[in-house]
């Protein structure tokens, strides 16, 4: 008797609940801030593809719906990964996380042919050099997404890391014990 | 020379980990000999089987991690657990009981955590309180006290710690707080439930209870020895006695038949054991001044309140493992005030004179 | 009791082995042998690098601008001595990385003539634009070792009308004695250079701050400050870093510096007391900044000692001179042993930043093994600014910069108090350091960014262009040829019409 009774109510507490957490849901959800946008602002812009996606956007459409890992821009780096962790409540475990070393192209001039290829795909600008006269790369403009060295058809376009100067040299990260 | 990166600073203090431990193994040692000394044989054995399980099994951990055993073992941290767990156990307890304490305090305590450091509670706490839930007989059978020499011997000893212990009024008794506990619970006050009841042989420790319960006098001057050294500061003992005091003064005033005077207070449970050797473990405690002071006065509260209206007689382990789980709170609030701000992190502000 | 933990005069900090008698002792060594070759980088200060105005066969004397200053935060650099300029070219920098640095090579003539220059009569009549701006001709930097150009130290103080200059004397490294030695030696001219600056800045009183290891000093410093009643000399417990300026303020007058401001913002200028001597010599002698005391310590040199070397000397001429014995020498340090920095080899030169070089042989030196953080917070004792260094490093390893940010990575000044006492030898300095650069890393990604954004809207606005260009083009020529096909069909219609 008692059995049957302390089933019932239970029952019909869970039904009541559940139901009221249903309303709630509909009637009391708080709407988000358009977090695409967000997202798009802090991507490097390039829209280079190495994360796999046809642009920066279509990432950042990937990342909110979730079928994208934080962890998916390289040029990005760790610093990317901890702002979009936040933004998107995602834990993430940076602890072994490492930065990809930033890799700008650079021309050889001996094999360069003036073809032209190179800076018509570098998305910005940072290949000089007219027909028939050899090309050079801005280093400073170079964002390392690789299309130019795709299309290079003497392979004369190669990524080297950035140098290391007294200006741009930074202490390295202490082994762990 | 060397040609990897080096960062200053390139002098450093001579003092290591390893000798941190030493000097609070030290510290405990003359409490723990008198404890030896006053129950005999048995403790000895019990003491052996539970630092040398807590060395077994920290290797063990370690060999599961995939590390060299050897630099952490030498460290003496699975000692000094295996020593404070001993403490914490009644003298003549069965041996699968140490070995289980040190099994609670050093997998589930230590390891399980990432090991030394990232611990959340007390591992010595968590295994006495484990063990006091689970097996409240075994843990709360003191043997009344006979000496060294004059106890059972040798062999004796062996199997009384193998094969357990008969459980008879003739050898075995109750606490100072397990008394004062069940006399309550028969209506009997104070003071007449304490009526055998002697301060000074209390406070040098000539009483029942565990190693670490019975002198009092052996483990202030530990105390005050490693507060003397740098090993520990005095925020954290100060401010749980004197809440313990204060508290026990007041209440004691109010009404002297339901409530202990502070001696005895002080004198009962492992106090004195807690104060200097257990609050004050680093990796549970709080990082700062101000927060020590915190963390010890809720210990002495949550000791007081435990045994005066709680169920268990004895309410240091449970404060311990209380206030450990609110240090992370403690040391997210309470941070020092880091020069030229404020200490809510704004800068000062200097616009108006 | 919550004033006790919350405001100290002194906070923090270590009490480390001096080791200053092997060099306290001894008289600045003036005759050091002139190099035959001296490298002078173009950059030994704070701000842009100094441009050269000489070319390789010219020939200079002792003095002379070798490179003049760029922008409002810089400094020119001088020849040390005279001769012939043999390069101007990359040459390894004074730096743990041993990176290159532009500098200029001359080689002596072993005449040493110096360049004339035109005296003050009473350099204490110039005008205060005037005092600073010969300090800024002369290449003053501050010598403590944070080389920021001190003729904008001077002009800023001056704009903020101070109330205080005070004098870091504190020399709180162990070793370094170069400060001491000068104190006892030069006090009447540190005092000139005091006064020059009190006029230079317009400010009323000077505060000499030292700490109290250095008796002899103080009663040298006080001696020549007696006649002057707004110059005091003061000493502070000898605990490191008691130096930091900011502590030391606080401790002499109670004054806190916020922590996003100058010590301009509240009224008081902080100068080292080797800057002070060389504001004397730029103004009193019309000596530039050529030379430095340095203090050569540490178990692995024969002879100790402080010696005045011209800048831009090679560091192991300086060693070879005070009997370096190189197989007992584990770690070359510039600087002292807290906060200065390990070099990879000896062949750099003496910069302006260069307080000392130490050759420490291995039993000064600890590298034990690293083990996991016990969270003893004896860290949290010994920081001198009150952050928590176990949390900041535990954030650090885990990749979370702004957690540790949070947490006042900003406000660390990289003292080494706590990798001092920490028991578990965790190179906490290290990992702050580290993270203070993975921050400007991350701010230049930012501009990066901010930069490819920029010119790849220029891109697409320019391919836009020219498709826009391209489309009226191809309008253009549709149109032509329409217009031509209509011709085409009237000229046709006509001659029919007209056969018609």
């Amino acid at each position: 008797m008692y059995v049957l009774s302390a089933i019932i109510i239970l029952t019909a507490l869970g039904l009541l609940l559940g139901f009221s957490l249903g309303i709630a849901a509909k009637y009391l959800k708080v709407e988000s801030d358009p977090l695409i946008e967000r997202i798009e602002e802090l991507m490097p812009g390039s829209q280079c593809g190495q994360c796999g996606f046809p642009g920066c956007r279509p990432a950042a459409e990937a990342l909110v719906s979730g079928t994208a890992p934080v962890t998916l821009c390289p040029p990005g780096g760790t610093a990317l990964v901890e702002q979009l962790a936040k933004l998107l409540g995602i834990d993430v475990d940076l602890s072994n996380a490492q930065d990809q070393e930033a890799m700008v192209a650079r021309v050889s001039e001996e094999t360069c042919t003036g073809c032209t290829r190179c800076f018509k795909v570098c998305p910005t600008d940072a290949i000089v050099g007219a027909p028939k006269q050899i090309h050079a790369v801005v280093a400073d403009a170079c964002i390392g997404c690789k299309q130019c060295v795709a299309v290079c058809p003497t392979e004369c376009l190669q990524m080297h890391p950035i140098e290391v100067t007294l200006r741009n040299w930074r202490w390295p990260k202490p082994l762990a014990a | 020379m060397k040609s990897k990166l080096i960062s200053g600073p390139h002098v450093a203090a001579t003092r290591r980990v390893d000798q941190i431990m030493r000097q609070v193994i030290v510290a405990l040692l003359p409490a723990t000999a008198f404890g030896l000394l006053l129950f005999g044989w048995p403790a000895l054995y019990l003491l052996t089987i539970t630092i040398v399980s807590s060395m077994l099994f920290e290797a063990f951990c370690l060999k599961l991690k995939g590390v060299a055993a050897a630099p952490y073992l030498r460290d003496g941290s699975a000692i000094l657990t295996g020593l404070l767990v001993a403490m914490s156990l009644p003298p003549w307890a069965p041996w699968w009981i140490g070995v289980m304490g040190a099994a609670i305090a050093i997998i589930l305590g230590k390891q399980v955590y990432g090991g030394l450091g990232q611990n959340l509670f007390n591992p010595a706490m968590l295994a006495r309180v484990a063990l006091l839930i689970s097996f409240p007989i075994e843990m709360t059978t003191w043997v009344n006290v006979s000496p060294l020499f004059t106890g059972p011997g040798l062999i004796e000893s062996f199997q009384l710690i193998f094969s357990g212990m008969e459980t008879s009024d003739a050898i075995t008794g109750a606490t100072t707080l397990g008394l004062i506990k069940t006399g309550f619970s028969q209506n009997l006050l104070l003071p007449g439930v304490l009526s055998d009841y002697s301060g000074i042989l209390a406070f040098i420790g000539w009483e029942r209870g565990s190693l670490g319960e019975t002198s009092g006098l052996l483990l202030l001057i530990g105390g005050v020895h490693l507060i003397r050294q740098g090993v520990i500061q005095w925020h954290i003992p100060v401010s749980l006695l004197a809440t313990l005091l204060l508290l026990s003064t007041v209440f004691h005033m109010i009404d002297s038949t339901h409530y202990m005077s502070p001696w005895v207070q002080l004198n009962s449970g492992a106090v004195l054991l807690v104060a200097f050797f257990i609050a004050t473990d680093y990796v549970t405690s709080p990082n700062t001044p101000l927060g020590q002071l915190v963390f010890g006065s809720g210990c002495g509260l949550l000791i007081f309140v435990i045994r005066s209206w709680g169920g268990y007689p004895e309410g240091t382990g449970f404060a311990i493992l209380l206030m450990n789980a609110v240090t992370p709170l403690i040391d997210h609030y309470i941070r020092p005030r880091i020069y030229g701000r404020y200490r809510n992190g704004k800068p000062l502000d200097i616009s108006n004179p | 009791m919550p004033a006790f933990l919350e405001n100290p005069r002194l906070r923090g900090g270590i009490h480390a082995e001096e080791r200053k008698h092997y060099t306290s002792g001894h008289a600045i060594v003036r005759n050091f042998p002139l190099p035959k070759k001296l490298y002078i980088p173009v950059q030994q200060h704070v701000g842009k690098p100094a441009e050269p105005v000489v070319k390789v066969g010219d020939i200079v004397l002792k003095g002379q601008l070798l490179a003049h200053s760029q922008g409002a935060i810089s400094s020119p650099i001088h020849a040390p001595t005279s001769g012939k300029i043999i390069d101007v070219k990359d040459f390894p920098a004074p730096h743990p990385s041993a990176l290159p640095v532009r500098t200029v090579i001359i080689e002596s003539d072993g005449k040493d003539q110096w360049l004339t220059t035109h005296l003050p009569s009473d350099p204490f009549a110039l005008d205060p634009e005037e005092i600073c701006t010969r300090v800024g001709e002369a290449g003053v930097v501050g010598l403590g070792g944070a080389v920021f150009p001190s003729a904008v130290k001077l002009n800023l103080g001056r704009k903020n009308q101070i109330h205080t200059l005070l004098i870091n004397a504190g020399e709180c490294e162990p070793y370094l004695t170069c400060d001491d030695r000068l104190m006892q030696e030069y006090a009447e001219e540190i005092v000139s250079g005091i006064r020059l600056m009190l006029n230079g800045m317009q400010a009323p009183k000077a505060i000499i701050g030292m700490e109290d290891n250095k008796p002899e000093a103080f009663r040298a410093m006080q001696a020549a400050s007696l006649p002057f009643a707004n110059i005091s000399v003061e000493q502070v417990p000898t605990r490191y870093p008691m130096g930091w300026d900011r502590q030391m303020l606080r401790y002499l007058t109670g004054l806190e510096i916020p922590a996003d401001g100058r010590a301009t913002d509240i009224g008081v200028v902080v100068h080292n007391v080797a800057t002070a001597h060389a504001v004397y010599k730029a103004i009193c002698l019309g000596q530039p900044l050529i030379s430095r005391v340095v203090t050569v310590s540490g178990t692995a040199v024969a002879k100790p000692g402080n010696v005045e070397v011209p800048l831009g000397t090679l560091m192991s001429e300086v060693l070879d001179y005070c009997g370096l014995n190189k197989a007992r020498m584990a770690r070359l340090v510039m600087g002292g042993p807290m906060m200065g920095d390990a070099l990879p080899h000896a062949e750099v030169p003496v910069v302006k930043a260069c307080n000392g070089i130490l050759a420490l042989s291995h039993e000064e030196i600890e590298e034990p093994q690293t083990q996991a953080c016990i969270r003893c917070s004896s860290c949290v004792t010994a920081c001198p600014v009150g952050l928590l260094p176990l949390e900041m490093a535990s954030r650090i390893r885990a990749n979370q910069l702004d957690a540790a940010v949070d947490l006042g990575l900003k406000d660390c000044i990289s003292c080494g108090s706590c990798s001092y006492v920490c028991p578990s030898n965790i190179p906490l300095v290290h990992y702050f350091k580290f993270a203070s650069g993975e921050l400007v890393k991350r701010q230049q990604a930012e501009h990066k960014t901010e930069q490819t954004k920029r010119l790849m809207q220029d891109r697409n606005q320019r391919m836009e262009r020219i498709r826009q260009e391209a489309e009226a083009e191809a309008l253009r020529a549709q149109e032509a040829r329409a217009a031509r096909a209509a011709q085409q069909a009237a000229a046709k219609q006509q001659p029919k019409e007209e056969t018609a």
